[in-house]
């Protein structure tokens, strides 16, 4: 019976790799990648779906990989931070604008960070509303990379070295938005209007 | 955390009768509060019985004018419908107000309308909690409670309802669908979640077994012009203090038509009879407005350190509702800001 049997075989196909593997239906998604398959890029910050740090993508889509168990995801293509780069060399751009924004500094929310912007700028090309999104905008117009929009669409991830102005900068020069200016005059004011 | 069986449904009434067969298991949807509470053991199942697949992840109109929303559809993928920016804007501007952008990915309709509350007492099995432990008292009461309600709350327990979907569901009449192990029925949103009382164990009036399948709207023409407003800790990523889900319909500077919930002060999404009934076929100005929610308001019991979210709630409800009526026409006497 079902409710008798504790493990199961799944598949994922991380970075393109298909793996076979019997998990423990207690592992999420987070553990398997860290634990059994030596990804250790995606990062467990809380555990609890509370900082962003462990987001990888899910199908596309960027998921928390701490609340997703692993044998639930069973048949799905994950991506992580190591699978972003195309010919598994050149870093994706999004990796290249962190590294020449300076958009981190101890670097542990970064790989969640990364992730989660991919994720981000294929949601706002396809259409898909976040909560500064003007009203009367309809998918699948692309959304415009605004640095509101920026922010808001990253607020799932939290970063302890408080990076986020270089952060910003970073995911709207993929973005192909305005960059905001520069830290001090650009951030500053709009934190204090909150 | 306990080692527990998993299964993935194919089909509603399978999942139904793998329920109705094992007393310790539960509902997976994306497990975002689920699998939360599990690595807290304050929930312990013996059996996962995966819902999320099951053929309930579309959005549909119905003949009546209406939407059917099917249960396993993403928090994500609701808030984006054209259909719901357009004739439910409440609904979007909720769901974007709720968790984070992975989050949503991950949940779906039916596990957000169950999940639980965020008392901090609920979540630590160290400490004593009526609801996950009936009979061991309320530390919140006298505790930590800045964030717990101020409606409708009982001397058992003064946990809030966390989801802001809800309320916007609330506030729209929706109906949720329920298979169960007697068969199908509707149950209104408004009265799924249940106020404390003696029983604050039971946060709803589902039995085990029952699963939702579907929510659905009707054709509720005034929420063309509807919004949701959140006031928080923080601007993003961050449960509601209050919020307020509002649709209104003004003619010639009269209320014709109007909806009204709140989120973060009760067991349940408050719907605001009391207000609307007193705004219905009253001015649609400010002083109205503020006459009508300190009435809802009236029977408020805050405790030591929420009696700010009274007010809070008021003047959110207040401005929400102004701002309504000048987009849905204008409004003598009113100035713009
Ligand atoms: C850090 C954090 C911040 C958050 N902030 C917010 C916020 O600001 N606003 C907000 O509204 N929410 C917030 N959430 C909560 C989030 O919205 C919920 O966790 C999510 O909606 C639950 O959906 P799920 O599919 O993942 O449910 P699950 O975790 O899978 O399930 C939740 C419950 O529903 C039951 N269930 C699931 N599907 C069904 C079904 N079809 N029929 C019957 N029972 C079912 C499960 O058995 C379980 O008891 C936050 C969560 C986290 C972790
Ligand atoms: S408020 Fe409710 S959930 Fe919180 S400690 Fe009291 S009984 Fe438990
Ligand atoms: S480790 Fe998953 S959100 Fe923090
Ligand atoms: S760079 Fe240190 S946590 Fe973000």
């Amino acid at each position: 019976m079902a409710a008798e049997r504790h493990t199961s075989r799944i598949t994922l196909e991380v970075n393109a790799i298909p793996r076979t593997l019997v998990v423990d239906h207690r592992s999420t998604v987070l553990d398997v990648l860290r634990e059994r398959l030596d990804l250790t890029g995606a990062k467990k910050g809380c555990d609890h779906g509370q900082c962003g740090a462990c987001t990888v993508l899910v199908d596309g889509a960027r998921m928390c990989g701490c609340l997703l168990l692993a044998v639930a995801q069973d048949g799905a293509r994950i991506t992580t931070v190591e699978g972003l780069p195309a010919d598994g060399t050149r870093l994706h751009p999004l990796q290249e604008a962190f590294l020449s924004h300076d958009g981190f500094q101890c670097g542990y929310c970064t790989p969640g960070q990364i992730c989660s912007a991919v994720g981000a700028l294929a949601e706002m090309a396809a259409g898909r509303p976040s909560a500064v999104t003007a009203p009367d905008h309809r998918s699948p117009d692309p959304v415009p990379a605004t640095e509101a929009e920026v922010r808001e669409r990253l607020s799932g991830n939290l970063c302890r070295c408080s990076a986020y102005p270089n952060i910003v900068r970073a995911v709207c020069e993929v973005a192909g938005g305005r960059l905001p200016r520069s830290e001090t005059a650009g951030s500053l004011p709009q934190e204090e209007a909150r | 955390m306990k080692s527990f069986g998993y299964q993935r449904a194919q089909r509603a009434q399978d999942a139904v009768a793998a329920l109705a067969a094992t007393p310790g298991a539960c509902y997976l949807g994306g497990g975002t509060n689920l699998v939360d509470l599990m690595k807290l053991g304050v929930e312990r199942p013996e059996l996962l019985v995966d819902v999320s697949r099951l053929p309930h992840g579309t959005v549909d109109r119905t003949a009546s004018g209406g939407l059917m929303i099917g249960a396993a559809v993403r928090n994500s993928e609701l808030a984006a419908e054209p259909v719901v920016r357009e004739r439910y804007p409440v609904l979007s501007q909720a769901l974007l107000a709720g968790a984070s952008p992975q989050l949503r990915n991950a949940a779906t309709i039916g596990g957000n309308l169950l999940q639980r509350t965020r008392c901090l007492y609920f979540q630590d099995i160290g400490k004593p909690c009526n609801k996950r432990e009936p009979g061991t008292g309320c530390p919140a009461r006298t505790g930590v409670h800045r964030e717990l309600a101020v409606l409708g709350a009982s001397p058992h327990c003064v946990a809030t309802h966390p989801s802001d979907m809800a309320v916007a569901l609330a506030a729209l009449d929706a109906e949720v669908h329920v298979l169960g192990p007697d068969g199908q029925r509707t149950v209104p949103v408004t009265e799924l979640h249940r106020l404390p009382g003696e029983h604050p164990e039971r946060d709803t009036v589902l039995a085990h077994g029952d699963l939702i399948t579907h929510v659905e709207l009707g054709p509720v023409p005034e929420a063309v012009n509807s919004a949701y407003r959140k006031v928080r800790d923080r601007a993003s990523y961050s449960f509601a203090l209050v919020s307020v889900a509002a649709a209104l319909e003004v003619l010639d500077g009269t209320v014709s038509r109007v909806r009204l919930a709140f989120g973060g002060v009760a067991a349940k999404p408050w719907r605001a009879y009391t207000a609307e009934e007193r705004l219905l076929g009253g001015p649609a100005t400010e002083a109205a407005f503020t006459t009508a929610l300190e009435a809802e308001l009236a029977p408020a019991e805050p405790l030591h350190d929420n009696a700010f979210k009274v007010p809070m709630l008021r003047n959110t409800a207040v401005r929400t509702l102004a701002r309504l009526a000048r987009s849905g026409g204008p409004t003598p006497g009113e100035e713009e800001r």
